[in-house]
């Protein structure tokens, strides 16, 4: 297929991923012929799917090195970070009521620590350094005889920086703190063993790598324990953490993409870091251009870009022959730049005018030189309209200036 | 989000783009919004001696909506008066383009930078005037 038959060119593999053909091979099966509840313990029909789903189970423990034990199946990512954030800290509420998380986090982490602020715990959103990542020094400070618990990424959804998940656990082991990591965007991308990570709860995803929406896992730690207040009651499914009967062909789904993430893990960060570099090197040239978040502590996949002086969504619906995501939240209401970049420091202008382009298993060098090429033109075409542009040929510094409007 | 056709146009093919010189004493100019609210407007109009505004310019960094606003009405202000262009109000503008509800800030602003232009260059005569007066007595 040449680029034009395939338009628009998907570049937002940090949002969602197409399901590998073999992966969805190995599902089929299960939705027709290997149809069985697993937990129908009198017939082969619940015997096959409780194989297939106890493989698919170790295929996941495989990826992170954890025990097949230590892995809850649950609808996804966002499910794992409340069901590990609420269900520590519910449990272990009489012990401390204080936790730790970064401004940073996705929403899926940000909304339970709001939502247990409202039951009477404390929360301390710590802000990044410019660029994205945790200062250890105050981190460390931020702890109080109260934390019971600290949920930080491995690689953030939007930047895609890489915190030092090693040092963070050391510190919270040290001091008898739960430890939480969201990895929805880490698997496949970076190794990963909880063999020697101190890591107590990690959320996983099947759909960011080339599995199916709406299941993901959560690894909770066998030794030294860690317990839950379970969220959704019902049949005692997955040793009562997560009842609800277990949907196996999408547990199948994410055990074969966990598989396939593992065998192929090391050629595709190669693959994808030179498409990368080729990315930044097509860009090279163009004026105020900005990488938000740090360039070494990163995934390959992930690009966010600021083109100063022209607003994002704007710039998506002039690229839109390319599906990419905006950093400015301007197609929902709030109209409010992301978080994450306000939370990097960076100024309103620039955070308005970024892009989130990520890459993956099925990105070709062609896409990049076609993404290249467009953002050049449109981006010149949408400065050549912005009299902030102007004014920045001008040699005028805008934070000088005194806007009109202040009520939008 | 859906774009309605009349923005896609005025988006892609944006009329009376560029800029007029801000000294020149025929030339009213309004800038508003601000870059920490994703949207900057200016919008710049050219007087003749007997009121009627003669041509128009406008630069926005903003969403499409925006740029579409800004746009349109740098195409209706043509050929009014200054008092018929400070009748141009957003909801006409919101109308034309059939913007949505979370768009609708892109028309106030566009009617603001009207009022602004306007009031620039209704400020730049009286001081013309009041010279002129000065310098006769």
């Amino acid at each position: 297929m040449t680029s034009a038959e395939k338009l628009p060119i998907y570049l937002d593999y940090a949002a969602t991923t197409p399901v590998d053909p073999r992966v969805a091979e190995k599902m089929i099966p299960y939705l027709t012929e290997l149809f069985g509840n697993q937990a129908s313990r009198s017939h082969a029909y619940g015997w096959r799917a409780e194989a297939a789903v106890e493989t698919a189970r170790a295929q996941v423990a495989e990826l992170v090195g954890a025990d097949p034990k230590e892995i809850i199946w649950t609808s996804g990512a966002t499910e794992s970070d409340n069901l590990a954030i609420k269900g520590a800290a519910r449990f272990y509420r009489q012990k401390g009521n204080h936790l730790i998380t970064l401004a940073t986090e996705h929403k899926a982490v940000l909304d339970p620590m709001r939502e247990l602020e409202r039951e009477g715990f404390k929360v301390s959103y710590l802000n990044p350094e410019a660029n994205g990542l945790v200062d250890l020094a105050a981190f460390q400070a931020a702890i109080t005889p109260e934390t019971i618990l600290v949920s930080i990424m491995l690689v953030n959804n939007e930047i895609g920086v890489i915190q030092d998940i090693a040092a963070l656990g050391a510190i919270c082991r040290e001091r008898g703190i739960l430890f939480h990591v969201d990895a929805a965007q880490a698997t496949g991308k970076v190794p990963i063993d909880l063999k020697t990570l101190p890591v107590d709860l990690m959320s996983f995803s099947a759909h960011k790598i080339y599995g199916p929406q709406g299941i993901g896992a959560l690894y909770v730690r066998r030794r030294p324990r860690v317990h839950l207040e379970p969220l959704i009651h019902g049949g005692g499914h997955e040793r009562g953490l997560r009842s609800g009967t277990l949907p196996t062909h999408q547990i199948v789904g994410m055990g074969e993409a966990y598989r396939l993430a593992g065998e192929s893990m090391g050629s595709e960060n190669e693959r994808i870091r030179a498409l990368r570099d080729r990315f930044l090197a097509g860009i090279a040239d163009m004026e105020e251009v900005y990488l938000n978040g740090d360039l070494e502590a990163r995934v390959p996949h992930n690009l966010n870009v600021s083109f100063n002086f022209v607003e994002g969504e704007s710039l998506m619906m002039a690229v839109k022959e390319l599906a990419v995501s905006s950093g400015s939240a301007c197609t929902s209401a709030s109209l409010e730049p992301s978080h994450v970049l306000r939370a990097l420091g960076r100024s309103d202008e620039l955070a308005h005018s970024s892009l989130r382009i990520t890459l993956g298993r099925y990105t070709t060098a062609q896409d990049i030189d076609f993404a290249v090429a467009l953002l050049k033109d449109k981006v010149a075409k949408l400065r050549a309209l912005s009299p902030l542009w102007d004014m920045h040929l001008q040699g005028i510094d805008l934070n000088t200036v005194q806007w009109a409007a202040a009520a939008h | 989000m859906a774009y309605s056709d009349k923005v896609l146009d005025h988006y892609e093919n944006p009329r009376n783009v560029g800029t007029f010189d801000t000294g020149e004493d025929d030339v009213g100019t309004g800038m508003v919004g601000a870059p920490a609210c994703g949207d900057v407007m200016r919008l710049q109009i050219k007087v003749s001696p007997e009121g009627i505004i003669e041509d128009a310019r406008f630069k926005t960094y903003g969403c499409g909506s925006a740029i579409a606003s800004s746009s349109l009405v740098t195409e209706w202000v043509k050929g009014k008066t200054l008092e018929e262009a400070m009748t141009i109000k957003n909801a006409e503008i919101a109308e034309e383009l059939a913007l949505p509800p979370v768009k609708i800030h892109c028309s106030v602003l566009a009617e603001d930078a009207i009022k602004a232009a306007v009031e620039d260059y209704r400020a730049k005569q009286g001081a013309t005037a009041s010279d002129t007066a000065a310098s006769a007595a």
